[in-house]
């Protein structure tokens, strides 16, 4: 197994880590880094699995898809973070109103 | 050190949350697992049609060549995500805030002009280094950030027209150059190899500008307004 | 060779040890500032996997562009005067 494998394991690590995270806490910010979290470990996977060419250096198609999801990923952090301040605005708490009921 | 914050599953379910994500991790490790040690992937044919594509940067040249719809669109993507924010309310009151302490006021003054040239320069050698035009674009909207926690308050006559069209000349550099390349008989973002390094660099340089612009206004977090704006310079 | 595969173990562990601290810490400040050391040695990784234009645009903007914007949403958050421990009962929280 070469270390490829070990970065994509901890890839798939950090996946379920940030949904276990999110499943679990109900608090919007804390959602949105579990969500950021989740697509890291999806971008090591990517990566890593791009590094498994016969050559010396890796495949760059993973690596343009993931300079791409890192800027996607930025921007849907940002309007989620704006969403939650109105969330938070109307409501008065920064969850989402069912989880408020329990 | 626990969080008390999912009170709302209780012990059996947090469990039964646990056994079954573990599952999805073993599940998915192994999956990874199976693949192939060696796999070339798509690799070589970018290197057999890199010196037709103008940079000898391979990222770069899947960016802005190979696969520069894809770049196009997400070019639309921070251009709707900013939309949305701009959509759910004016700037907050962070334009007002207090003067900033001796660093905050020090480190724009020192840093942002580092930091303009080092975009400038991610930008030039991204054709056949490490860099590009997201990178320069980041730097230049972390410049912005760097400003705007400065207490710097853009002026109200960049506010409006200006400030559109620079956040729009990305999207619209790569959308005019795919027409013109439609118009003259060939597919959208088919250059013809002779002017790909001009085009990419034109293209480049537009997004790197609307990239930066629409990072620091993302962070401002909300639509300018210039009645605001106004009120704030008038006193 | 050992070096290496200690080096990459390390950087796999650092890598999750902060991810889990980050998203476990009961300070939402706490957790913010470890997901923007997250986001540094992820850069790390990225080096390490031979993918420097990743790396540069993971440092620039899942680091210190993606810190920057929480940082703001959680001050602006704060001075809605939800404060820092979250989870607080429903009904004492002060609007």
């Amino acid at each position: 197994m070469s270390h490829v494998f070990l970065y994509a394991l901890a890839g798939v690590g950090l996946f379920t880590l940030g949904l276990y995270a999110l499943i679990v806490h109900t608090h919007l910010l804390r959602n949105i880094l579990a969500i950021n979290v989740m697509g890291s470990g999806v971008f090591l996977v990517l990566v890593a699995l791009a590094g498994r060419t016969p050559g010396a250096s890796p495949d760059p198609v993973p690596h343009a898809m993931v300079i791409t999801g890192i800027v996607v990923a930025i921007s849907a952090t940002a309007l989620a973070l704006a969403l939650m301040l109105r969330v938070r605005a109307e409501t008065g708490r920064a969850r989402l109103p069912e989880e408020q009921l329990e | 050190m626990r969080a008390a914050d999912h009170s709302w599953l209780s012990l059996a379910s947090r469990w039964v949350l646990l056994l079954l994500l573990s599952a999805l991790a073993v599940g998915l490790g192994y999956a990874v697992l199976c693949l192939s040690s060696q796999a070339p992937g798509l690799g070589e044919r970018v290197a057999e049609n890199i010196e037709t594509s103008g940079v000898s940067n391979p990222v770069t040249a899947v960016l802005l060549n190979f696969r520069g719809y894809d770049t196009l669109l997400e070019m639309g993507v921070l251009l709707v995500a900013l939309l949305g924010v701009w959509s759910l309310g004016s700037i907050p009151e962070q334009c007002e805030s207090p003067p900033p302490g001796p660093v905050l006021n020090m480190l724009p003054r020192l840093l942002v002009p580092v930091l303009i040239l080092v975009a400038g320069y991610l930008l030039w050698v991204g054709a056949y280094a490490p860099g590009g035009a997201f990178q320069a674009g980041s730097v230049l909207g972390a410049a912005g950030v760097l400003l705007l926690l400065a207490g710097w308050c853009p002026d109200v006559r960049l506010v409006g027209l200006p400030l559109r069209i620079v956040l729009a000349a990305g999207l619209g550099m790569f959308f005019t150059v795919g027409m013109v390349l439609i118009l003259v008989g060939r597919q959208l973002l088919e250059y013809p190899p002779a002017l790909a390094g001009t085009l990419i660099l034109l293209i480049e340089a537009a997004a790197t500008l609307s990239i930066g612009i629409t990072l620091a206004a993302l962070f401002l977090g909300g639509r300018p307004d210039k009645e605001r704006l106004r009120r704030r310079f008038s006193h | 060779m050992v070096l290496q595969w200690g080096f990459d173990g390390m950087l796999v562990l650092a890598l999750l040890w902060l991810a889990w601290r980050a998203l476990r810490s009961p300070d939402l400040f706490t957790a913010i500032v470890l997901f923007i050391a997250f986001g540094l040695v992820m850069a790390l990784a990225w080096v390490r996997l031979q993918a420097p234009d990743v790396a540069l645009a993971e440092a620039a903007i899942g680091a210190g562009l993606t810190g920057a914007l929480l940082l703001a949403a959680l001050a602006r958050l704060n001075d809605l005067d939800d404060r820092i421990n979250d989870d607080q009962p429903m009904g004492t929280e002060k609007k």
